[in-house]
């Protein structure tokens, strides 16, 4: 939980497109398929806010509690679950 | 926050529902990087020399095509094409393209190839472009390339390029300009285009081609329609996989034939795309170069031009007796390339049938069985239910 993550600013852009948050791989290697894009929802996207390549992740758990409304226990599932995703997928790297 | 198995949705960049029912107002923009080029091909539109400097210094600078690609990206833009001239002739190409990729656009890139080189596709195999590079080939010997092309030493520089695509394993589709150097080698192309991986189906071609863009030459005019296929050639050309062929018409017939009355724009041109040519000018598509409809981006945004000036050109009427005697009441118009964009190359007008391309459209007609020998198209009453038949005809 010291852990630091980052977005691959290399191999990845994140945009809003219509209130919708995506990120697009543009490096090889990330992503899984041609023209495979990810779409993380208003959670996520609070999630990816705060992997700016400074917070541990226990800091950026302990903020999302105070912001979110859920069980500290839920949150902490939710934060690592989607962060193992990001990282599985290289959208993310462990600074 | 709640239970979920998957935090993470993967949805395909193509896929419509990313819009949520709405479309962007921009999504994609086509960009002429330049008109110079490296080649001068005796059936081109649009070329300039390679060095001249007129037409460079009037060309877009980096900044201000940065800047058209940040609001493009800002309007919904997810795929940019550039294409010239040949855009690998500018200095700051790979600026560009990498500047597109990381605003999340898709690059189509369309060249000859001749400037291919090992640092460009090392950049596209880190970086790929997200679609296809498109690369014309103008033959496959060195005396039938470079007499197409005009230019000593072309032929090796494409196929260098070709090669090192290849070699690297960057997606690239080929395509074909029918031409009298290189129509006795269609064979061999066609060969070489099935062993390109990326094909999913055979090469398209350029053979109808079209006049000069800017209406500066009569002489090329004159060349370039020398160089157009017959329409009876076209026709054969296009129908050597006749079963691919008629599965085509009638997909397209059941959707797009009827008569599209005064409306001079009955195509999509300026609806979630445009094209910027090489000195900042939109143009609603890439044919349609008559000064009254295009608009400069030195002094308007996209989406101003887009949203004002586009939709009013859009509704544009046309006035010409003899257009609304034939095109308005033809039902075969949506088969048939006459548009404002090629009544502008040819007549320099918005809205003058080109005999040419009516020509064409009436031996496919007459092919599919359409139109009887001779009949004119906009005469026919009963079109609907020729459009049936043909459409149920197993
Ligand atoms: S390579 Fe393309 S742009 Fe260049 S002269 Fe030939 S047709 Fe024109
Ligand atoms: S086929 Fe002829 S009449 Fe019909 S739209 Fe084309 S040019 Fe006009």
């Amino acid at each position: 939980m010291n852990a630091v993550y980052a977005p691959a600013e290399d191999d990845v852009v994140a945009r809003e497109l219509h209130g919708e948050f995506i990120i697009i791989p543009i490096s090889s290697g990330v992503g899984d398929l041609e023209d495979e894009i990810f779409s993380l929802n208003e959670t996520g996207k609070a999630v990816w806010d705060k992997l700016d390549g400074k917070k541990k992740l226990e800091e950026v758990i302990s903020e999302l509690t105070v912001e979110f409304e859920g069980s500290a226990e839920e949150i902490r599932n939710d934060v690592t679950g989607l962060v193992e995703e990001l990282l599985k997928r290289k959208i993310i790297v462990e600074n | 926050m709640g239970k979920k198995s998957s935090y993470v949705v993967t949805k395909n960049l193509n896929q419509a529902s990313l819009w949520r029912n709405t479309k962007p107002l921009l999504g994609r923009l086509d960009i002429e990087l330049t008109e110079r080029c490296n080649n001068n091909c005796i059936h081109c539109c649009i070329n300039l020399a390679e060095h001249d400097k007129t037409a460079r210094d009037k060309e877009l600078s980096t900044k201000e095509l940065k800047n058209i690609l940040v609001e493009a990206a800002d309007l919904g833009c997810m795929m940019v094409r550039f294409t010239g001239g040949e855009p690998l002739l500018r200095d700051d190409f790979e600026e560009l393209y990498i500047f597109t990729r990381k605003l999340g656009m898709k690059v189509i890139l369309f060249t000859n190839g001749r400037l291919i080189t090992l640092r460009l596709v090392e950049l596209f195999a880190k970086m790929p472009p997200g679609e296809k590079i498109e690369i014309t080939v103008y033959g496959m010997t060195k005396g039938s390339y470079d007499s197409a092309v005009r230019r000593q030493g072309a032929y090796e520089e494409a196929w260098q390029g070709i090669n090192l695509l290849l070699a690297n394993n960057i997606p690239f589709v080929v395509k074909g300009a029918l031409l009298p150097s290189n129509k006795t080698e269609l064979k061999e192309f066609e060969d070489f285009a099935s062993t390109v991986t990326w094909m999913d189906r055979g090469p398209s071609y350029s053979m109808f081609f079209d006049l000069r863009g800017r209406r500066d030459s009569e002489k090329r005019n004159a060349q370039i329609k020398a160089l157009r296929l017959s329409p009876e050639e076209g026709l054969s050309i296009l129908t050597r996989d006749k079963k691919e062929y008629m599965k085509d018409k009638k997909q397209f017939c059941a959707k797009f034939t009827r008569p599209a009355g005064n409306n001079l724009f009955s195509c999509g041109a300026g609806k979630g795309s445009a094209c910027v040519d090489a000195y900042g000018k939109l143009q609603l598509c890439m044919g349609l170069r008559h000064p009254d409809t295009v608009f400069d981006l030195r002094k308007q945004s996209i989406k101003t031009i887009m949203t004002e000036r586009f939709a009013d050109i859009r509704k544009m009427q046309a006035k010409n007796p003899r257009y609304m005697e034939r095109c308005a009441k033809c039902f075969l118009k949506g088969l048939c390339e006459q548009c404002p964009g090629k009544s502008w190359t040819e007549h320099g007008t918005l809205d003058t049938p080109v005999q040419y391309f009516c020509d064409i459209t009436h031996a496919q007609a007459e092919y599919l069985g359409l139109l009887g020998k001779g009949e004119k198209a906009w005469t026919v009453e009963n079109w609907q239910e020729r459009i049936r038949k043909f459409v149920e005809e197993v």
